[in-house]
This record gives structure tokens, C-alpha cells and sequence, in this order.
């Protein structure tokens, strides 16, 4: 239910629009003010990758999100860039705004106790006029603790989170959003970095100065939420560890997902439904282990007469697992680029109701909401193609995709 | 005329279907009052306008009870076929030799519209009897008749069919969302539509070997509709009706439920669609029936009488009843309130493991509870105990005979029993591992739609395919004398279904329903009955307390 501390309540003297400092997980009550199901937007996605592991600048990326401004409204933009601290590789980079001094001081202090602290500084940023109201945001590289001690158990029953320093990790990222007021994680990573906030993503590229970084991959996020509030943390690209997503789209399944995903011991806070494809993420790549294909076909399932006209062995795991994932089936519009430090993946949902274009040059992958956002940065392109609703699109470093993995469905593509 | 002779006088009885039929002490008491059994009246005029003096005794056997049902006949239509005294198995229309006339007991017509409907002059109108006892706030007739049928024998007021009292039915107080703008909807006209559901237990994970399934998967119970037809025994119903509802469960791709009472030999060839029941009683439960089923159900309780067992009155165990359920022919089957060998849930336990090794662990193992107001602990408790399947039956789900005290006071509406028992599952992050069959009081493709988005997998229904049968819900389903031939054993009643035709009308009645839903799932933006499953946020109460609303997990329409 609405927290009364929060905005448009006689006790709340805080305008709306604003941060209110004083309520408990300000970012849940802020990023979805009205207290809506969920959170409705639409965007343009885009993201680029050297597939030889050569970083670059994110200039063309800047100028293709530049021209696809009119798929966003201001109201989100951010960035997020692989390969970024490579002098920091080992240590997880976590990016942290806050809304208050005291948010800091009991972060910084929740820092200390679990992690070793390596650096901390200000990310730089850029005065601009048109910026206001912007989080004072924060970088950390850290390592868990060796002599740590899990406050969390594993439930047996969740297929819990494990004791390895990722689960560590997540736990206490995890923690730091819900626990500690006016303090959000917005990247947790190693080697990567998450750059968000409110306005136009050319207008945040700017703020945050990321002309001065290079990386592998970039992935960008221009949002369109159909309500006028917005929250630096409730931009995408959404990060947990190392891995990020950036989705159009609104998940017609929300409800049946998050649902899913609360039953495992994921907890939904934001109402978006980008933090369930998160999370799902999470579930199903980092912590069971199934890669991208499979990811792929549990969130776009093939029909069940496809799958019944599928060989044996096929039509057993296919069968097995839409019976199994049933919950993370994601239905309706959505197309998505996420990505870690080894692969740029795109998806569009299996009945392909959002857009997205593929082009590959040289070594370069580009995925993107129009095409004319590649052409503009790239004019010349080896292939360029639309991949069929459900099939994933891989670019992995040392190797690019061609449009035959993705033209039609392949039914081994397991 | 008299009826004296025909019937007897009934001396106290336990769960009698005649409750409601016997004679009566006090109708003799009326001779002493001026107007009395023997006080000669005047008949209605008949057509050439001659009266005839009768005697009030020649047409009624005289109890304080009004009549249920008034049965109006024009007389300038009759043509005295007798087709309305053949249909009648409850012996409401007479021939009247001296006068030459079709006439009637109303006192023992039950409402069901047979003859109404096949007279083939339309002269019947049966209706609510407009004669009402004086108005009261606190006692209404049906109270005072019942207490008056108790008077009379001393008896339980038994009854069938499903709770007809006005408790809220929450169904109606939900109202189902729809994508505008944002989202689009998707045409199932145009577009595939997914329905298809699995019953079973489902792992958290999978692994994945060689790209091959590297994951036992428990055994599933795949339906192409998210609905079964639920347990209704043969016994309860005639042979003709549970075939017709077996080859509906055939041609729909989805399963029924042969109750408790055995699997006649004839079904087998249904098995693929078959779900077995064993239930207290364990009538039929052999071997070879739990290896038929694919799945076998074991019950506990039902809907419309939790916390009791059953009876089978002697008079339906008709040879091939006693066949199918192995007890001698002409014999009450009692089932017994709780299972014998369950006072605990390991005892529950150690039964569905017997089950799962007598079926050789090739079958989904179903444990049926009715909706009691804890049924979110047991369900839990279920779930442990190792069943594949939870089925909640609420309290409007059907019967084919209940003391009606039981089956009007006792337990909780599906709706909350179903948002209760989802929402602990879930806290307890156990709901993969148990599929959640709901049933009792789903009524259409709209109701379905509901459960399933509070949580239900898929949901059971009974009433609603006897209805489409031709149930007119009449609820005299336990005296065996069902004028639609539904829920009789009497061949000369039975017959009046026929299979072929019955089975159709259960095929349109689901295809319909599918095509419904489909258009609702479009409408919603979804393509795939799995993504619609515990979305509770496509729900919203109208007209609800906020605690309703909090059990039901669902917020205000408008919010």
C-alpha cells in the first residue's frame, strides 16, 4: 500500500517531483508514485560491441541514442559499458547515488564492515543547466571480506542464495537498496560500469562524462514512462553484478512473472517490469547456469505445436522447459539487449510486437530499435537484418552473429 | 381417489430421500376442521362447464407445508397425451378417469421443468408457488418448511446440487483488465492462443546436459484446456452421463474424474483421460484401476459437505453399480467421514507414496481438500506430504446428496480458499512444487479466468457439465429419481440421455468457454494461459471491504 510519507499526503510536505528524503526505500515509493501495478514505459534500446575485445569510445553510441530522442521523453537515459576499470578488473565497481549526507555516511560505514575497500571517489560529472535535482553518485571498488560471515542463510527451500562472493554480493547490494534509506547500487560489477539517471540519454552521456571512457560493449536505454515522475535509479539499464538489460517493452505477464520470481525468494520492489526480466536474468544465467539460448527460449517460449513437432529429444527439453519455467514466460511487447563481460545478447518477444534491428561491420555487432541509429553512425554494414520474435541474437567476444542463426527459427538451437 | 396406500407412512430416518414425501400425522388432524380432507369442494369448471362435487382428500395428501412449486396447466390447450404424466418420475400428474382429465399433485413436483419443457402444447407453467407464508424478517419459509419436514420424520434435510443460498459469490465482484495504448492486445482470431496446461509437480531448476534434458521431470498431466470435468461417481450419475462426460474429456483433449465410485468396466477405453479417485469409501479400488488413471485423486473432502462422508442409497446400486464398486447389489455405500487409514498428515503421506508405487511413480498423485477455513496450513501440509496436486473444492461445488445444514454452513468460498491457499504456497516458496486444481462453484469462461488469475492452474468443474447435460438444478439429486436421466440409476430415466448428444453439448459448452477465454487473455495482452497465472494485479474488486480485498490479494477497481 502507498506509504503515507510519501508523496501527495497532507503529512508529506515534500513537493511532488522531488525526492522525500525522509521515507523509508524513498526509491520504491518514488519510482512508482502513484502506486500502479507497474510502472509503464516504452524506449529506444541500442548497444554496440566489439566482437575482437577492442575497446572504444562511446561517441556513435551517443549520437545513434541522440537520434532515436523522440522514442524517449526525458524522463530516462543512462548507459552501460563493458570493459570500463581495467585497472580495477578484480574488484566489484559499485556505482551508489544518494539523496542524502546521512545515506552516504551509513553506506559507506555498511561498506566497510562487509567489503575491502580498495577506492572511492565522486564519479565525475558535468554542471548542466537542464540537470537538476541530480543524486550525488558515488564509485567503490570493493572484495568481499574473506572472514566474513553471512548475516542471510541459504533457504533450502529457494534454492536459496549461495555462499560463493557473487551471492555474497547480490545480498548485500540487495541489502543497501532496501535497507538503508536515500542509497541505491546502481552497478555491481567487475570491470563494467552502469551511468543513469533523469533526462535524455545524450543529456546524461554528457553529465557523466563518458566521452572520457572506452569499452567494449556499450548498451544505451532512452525511456518513455507514461507517468511524470521520474528517479535517477529507476532508468535502465538495470545491472545485478555484471550483468545489465535494457528493454522496450512492457510485460504484458508482469504479474504471473513477478509472482514466479517471488515464490523463488526474489523480492520486486520497483514495479517495473524490467526489474523482473532482471531478476530472471539472474535466476536462470548466473545462478543456474543456463546460457542464452535456453534463456531465451524460457522467456519466448516456441508454440506448443512447434514444440510438438520437434524430434524426441527436443520436444522433451522444450516441453520440460516451458512445464518447469512456465512463470518466466514473458508475454506481451518487449525487445531487450542484455549483456556481461563475455556476450551482447538481444531478444524481442515471440510474437515480435517491439522492434529491433541487427547489423554487423568488420568486427562491430550493432543491435538498435531503428535502423536508421546504425546507419547513422555506421553507413556502410556488412548485414543487417530483423531477427524472428523469440530467437536470441549472440555476439560473443571472437564471434559476431550472421542473419541465418536468427532469420527463422531454428528449432536446434540448443 | 386416494392415494392412501401409495404412500406409506415413514418413521424416523437417518439421511432418507424420502424426508420429504411421508405421511403426515398432523394431515389427519385436519378432519376436525371445518375445511378438511373430507369437505366436499367444487372442482374448476371443466371445459363444457359441468362442476363436479370432489373431496379435498381425493387430490391431496394434507400436510402445514405449502407447496414449493405451483403447477398452472391450460386446460384449453391440453390434449391429455400424457406425456407430462411419463416424464414425471416424482408422479406429479395424474390421469383423472372419472373426469377425464390430466391433473396434479403439486406438493410432489420438485421444480426441474420436465413436463413443462416437453409438453407438446406448452400447457405447463411450473412456477415458485406465489402463496407465501406470512412475511418475516428472521424466519423465512424455507425455515418453516424445514422444520416442518423434520417434524414430520425426524430426519436430516438432505439435498443435492450445489449451496443455492445468496453468500457472496466473489467471482461476481472482480472485474478483469484489459491493455490499452501501452500494451497492444492480441487477436486470437489472428494470433495463436495458448491454453495448454500441466498438471504436476515442477521443479525449480533444470539442468541441461549435451543439450539435452538432464532433469527428471515428475510426471505431468497434460490438458489443452484449463479445465477438467470434475469427481462425479458413477452411481451418482447413470452410466450414460458419465460416458458422455468421459468421451467430452477425450474429444476436448482434457480429463474427468471418475469419483469415487470405480471405474466401470466400459471406461477403460477412456483411460488416457481418466482421473481415478480413491476416496474413504475405497469402492472399486483395485490394481488395475490406479494403473488405468493418469492420475489417481486421493479425496478428502468435498466442497459441499466438508467433514462428512457419503451415502450411496441401496436403491441406486443398481447390479452394474455394484460391478464397478465392488459391493453387493442393492446395498447402501456408505463412505465413511475421514479415510481410515489418514488421522494425520505422515498417514496422508505414507498413502500417496503407497499410491505413487502401486502406479509405479508414473503419475501425478492428487490430494482433494474442500475449502475450510484453514485450508492454507493443510494445503502446505499437502505439499509436504509429497502430492503432485492440491484440489480446493469450495463451498458451492456441487453434491449428489448433503444434509443441506452441512452443505449451506460449512466451509469457505472457493475464491478465498483459493487466494489463501496460493498466497501460503507461495510465502513458503512451495507453489512449484504442487499444481492447484480449483473447483466448486466455477460457473463460466469469466470465473475460470478469475481463478486462475488468483492462482488456480486450472480449475474442476461439475455442476456446470451437468447443467449442460440438462440439469435445470432441482437438487433432488439424491432421491435417484432424476427426471433428466442425470443423476439416476432407473433405466427407464437414464435412457433420456443420450450419450452422443450429451457428449456434444459438454464439447460446446468448453469450446465456447475457450474461445472466451482466448478472447480475455487477448484482451489482456497475453498469449499463453501460463502468463496469466497468480497475476493477481489483473484483478480488481468492485464492492469489496478492504479486507476482503487483502484476502482475495487484489486491489480496488479504480486503484
Amino acid at each position: 500500500m502507498r506509504d503515507p510519507r510519501c508523496f501527495g499526503i497532507s503529512a508529506c510536505t515534500t513537493p511532488r517531483g522531488s525526492m522525500c528524503p525522509k521515507s523509508r526505500n524513498n526509491w520504491q515509493s518514488v519510482c512508482n508514485p502513484y502506486n500502479e501495478d507497474k510502472v509503464l514505459s516504452a524506449c529506444s534500446i541500442f548497444g554496440m560491441m566489439d566482437t575482437s575485445g577492442k575497446a572504444f569510445s562511446g561517441d556513435r553510441v551517443f549520437r545513434a541514442m541522440a537520434n532515436m530522442h523522440d522514442r524517449g521523453n526525458g524522463l530516462g537515459g543512462g548507459f552501460a559499458v563493458y570493459g570500463l576499470y581495467p585497472d580495477h578488473a578484480d574488484a566489484y565497481a559499485f556505482h551508489i547515488m544518494y539523496h542524502s549526507q546521512d545515506g552516504r555516511t551509513q553506506t559507506e560505514q555498511f561498506l566497510d564492515t562487509n567489503f575491502k575497500v580498495h577506492l572511492s571517489e565522486g564519479i565525475p560529472t558535468r554542471e548542466r543547466p537542464d540537470i537538476t535535482d541530480a543524486p550525488k553518485v558515488f564509485r567503490y571498488f570493493v572484495s568481499p571480506k574473506l572472514d566474513r560471515t553471512d548475516p542471510t542463510p541459504p533457504s533450502p527451500d529457494r534454492g536459496g542464495l549461495g555462499r560463493g562472493d557473487e551471492d555474497y554480493v547480490v545480498a548485500r547490494v540487495l541489502q543497501i537498496n532496501s535497507e538503508i534509506d536515500d542509497a541505491f547500487v546502481f552497478s555491481s560489477g567487475k570491470n563494467m560500469g552502469v551511468f543513469k539517471g533523469v533526462g535524455f540519454p545524450e543529456q546524461m552521456a554528457d553529465y557523466y562524462r563518458l566521452e572520457e571512457y572506452t569499452g567494449y560493449i556499450w548498451t544505451a536505454h532512452g525511456r518513455f514512462p507514461t507517468n511524470s515522475q521520474a528517479w535517477w535509479g529507476g532508468a535502465h539499464p538495470f545491472c545485478m553484478l555484471d550483468w545489465t538489460v535494457v528493454h522496450n517493452g512492457e510485460l504484458s505477464s508482469y504479474g504471473a512473472n513477478r509472482a514466479y520470481l517471488e515464490t523463488l525468494g526474489y523480492k520486486c520492489t520497483m514495479f517495473t517490469d524490467t526489474e523482473v526480466l532482471a531478476y530472471a536474468i539472474d535466476m536462470i544465467m548466473r545462478r543456474q547456469k543456463l546460457g542464452p539460448e535456453v534463456f531465451a527460449r524460457i522467456v519466448a517460449p516456441p508454440l506448443w505445436e512447434e514444440i510438438d513437432r520437434m524430434p524426441p529429444d527436443e520436444r522433451e527439453l522444450h516441453s520440460a522447459l516451458r512445464t518447469v519455467y512456465g512463470g518466466l514466460l514473458m508475454n506481451g511487447p518487449f525487445s531487450i539487449v542484455v549483456a556481461n563481460h563475455a556476450q551482447m545478447i538481444a531478444i524481442t518477444d515471440r510474437i515480435r510486437l517491439r522492434p529491433l534491428t541487427v547489423a554487423t561491420k568488420g568486427e562491430e555487432l550493432f543491435f538498435s530499435s531503428e535502423e536508421a541509429a546504425i546507419r547513422l553512425v555506421s553507413p556502410e554494414l556488412d548485414e543487417v537484418w530483423t531477427p524472428m520474435g523469440g530467437v536470441p541474437v549472440i555476439g560473443r567476444i571472437g564471434s559476431l552473429p550472421t542473419p541465418a542463426d536468427s532469420t527463422f527459427r531454428s528449432e536446434a538451437v540448443i | 381417489m386416494s392415494l392412501d396406500g401409495k404412500v406409506g407412512p415413514v418413521g424416523p430416518t437417518l439421511l432418507s430421500g424420502d424426508t420429504m414425501r411421508s405421511d403426515n400425522p398432523m394431515g389427519r388432524d385436519l378432519k376436525s376442521r371445518p375445511i378438511g380432507p373430507d369437505t366436499p369442494v367444487r372442482t374448476p369448471a371443466l371445459p363444457g362447464g359441468e362442476r363436479r362435487e370432489r373431496k379435498a382428500s381425493d387430490f391431496k395428501i394434507r400436510s402445514n407445508r405449502l407447496t414449493e412449486f405451483a403447477v398452472e396447466r391450460d386446460y384449453d390447450r391440453c390434449i391429455k397425451c400424457e406425456v407430462c404424466i411419463r416424464q414425471c418420475a416424482f408422479d406429479v400428474h395424474y390421469r383423472d378417469e372419472e373426469e377425464d382429465l390430466i391433473k396434479h399433485h403439486e406438493e410432489f413436483c420438485v421444480g426441474c421443468q420436465r413436463c413443462s419443457v416437453l409438453c407438446p402444447v406448452d400447457c405447463l407453467v411450473i412456477k415458485q408457488n406465489p402463496a407465501q407464508y406470512r412475511a418475516h424478517g428472521s424466519w423465512s419459509g424455507e425455515h418453516v418448511k424445514d422444520i416442518n419436514r423434520q417434524a414430520e420424520t425426524g430426519g436430516v434435510v438432505l439435498t443435492g446440487s450445489g449451496n443455492d443460498k445468496q453468500s457472496p459469490v466473489y467471482w461476481d465482484k472482480m472485474l478483469i483488465n484489459a491493455s490499452q495504448v501501452t500494451n497492444p492486445s492480441i487477436d486470437p482470431l489472428r494470433e495463436p492462443m495458448e491454453l495448454r496446461t500441466m498438471v504436476g509437480a515442477k521443479p525449480d531448476a533444470i539442468e541441461i546436459k549435451d543439450g539435452k534434458l538432464a532433469t527428471k521431470i515428475p510426471p505431468q498431466l497434460q490438458i489443452d484446456i484449463p479445465i477438467m470435468f470434475s469427481a462425479i461417481s458413477y452411481g451418482a450419475i447413470s452410466y450414460n452421463v458419465q460416458k458422455a462426460i468421459a468421451e467430452a474429456a477425450v474429444e476436448l483433449g482434457t480429463m474427468y474424474n471418475t469419483g469415487e465410485g470405480g471405474l466401470h468396466p466400459d471406461f477403460y477405453r477412456y483411460k488416457d483421460n481418466t482421473i481415478v479417485q480413491v476416496a474413504s469409501g475405497r469402492f472399486g479400488v483395485h490394481p488395475e484401476y490406479l494403473n488405468a488413471a493418469r492420475m489417481v485423486e486421493i479425496k478428502i473432502g468435498q466442497g459441499a459437505k466438508p467433514g462428512i462422508g457419503g451415502h450411496l442409497a441401496g436403491e441406486k446400486v443398481s447390479e452394474s453399480v455394484s460391478i464397478t464398486r465392488m459391493i453387493p447389489a442393492g446395498t447402501d455405500a456408505i463412505s465413511p467421514a475421514p479415510q481410515h487409514d489418514i488421522y494425520s498428515i505422515e498417514d496422508l503421506r505414507m498413502l500417496i507414496f503407497a499410491l505413487k508405487e502401486a502406479t509405479n511413480y508414473r503419475v501425478p498423485i492428487s490430494v482433494k481438500i474442500a475449502a475450510v477455513h484453514n485450508a492454507a496450513a493443510i494445503a502446505s501440509g499437502i505439499a509436504r506430504a509429497g502430492a503432485d496436486v492440491i484440489a480446493v473444492d469450495g463451498f458451492r461445488g456441487g453434491t449428489g446428496a448433503a444434509p443441506k445444514v452441512i452443505r449451506d454452513n460449512v466451509g469457505l468460498p472457493i475464491e478465498f480458499a483459493l487466494a489463501a491457499v496460493d498466497r501460503r504456497l507461495r510465502e513458503e516458496g512451495i507453489r512449484n512444487r504442487v499444481t492447484l486444481l480449483s473447483g466448486g462453484g466455477i460457473r463460466n469462461a469469466g470465473d475460470i479466468v478469475k481463478a486462475i488469475a488468483l492462482g488456480a492452474d486450472a480449475v474442476y468443474i461439475g455442476t456446470a457439465a451437468l447443467i449442460a447435460v440438462g440439469c435445470t438444478l432441482c437438487q433432488k439429486c439424491y432421491s435417484g429419481k432424476c427426471n433428466w436421466g442425470i443423476a439416476t440409476q432407473d433405466a427407464r430415466l437414464a435412457k433420456r440421455v443420450n450419450p452422443e448428444i450429451a457428449k456434444n453439448r459438454l464439447v460446446n459448452v468448453i469450446h465456447g468457454w475457450s474461445h472466451e477465454i482466448k478472447e480475455m487473455l487477448g484482451g489482456m495482452g497475453i498469449n499463453s494461459i501460463e502468463s496469466l497465472k497468480g497475476s493477481r494485479s489483473q484483478l480488481r474488486g468492485i464492492g469489496l471491504s478492504a479486507e476482503e480485498l487483502r484476502i482475495l490479494g487484489i486491489r480496488a477497481a479504480g486503484e
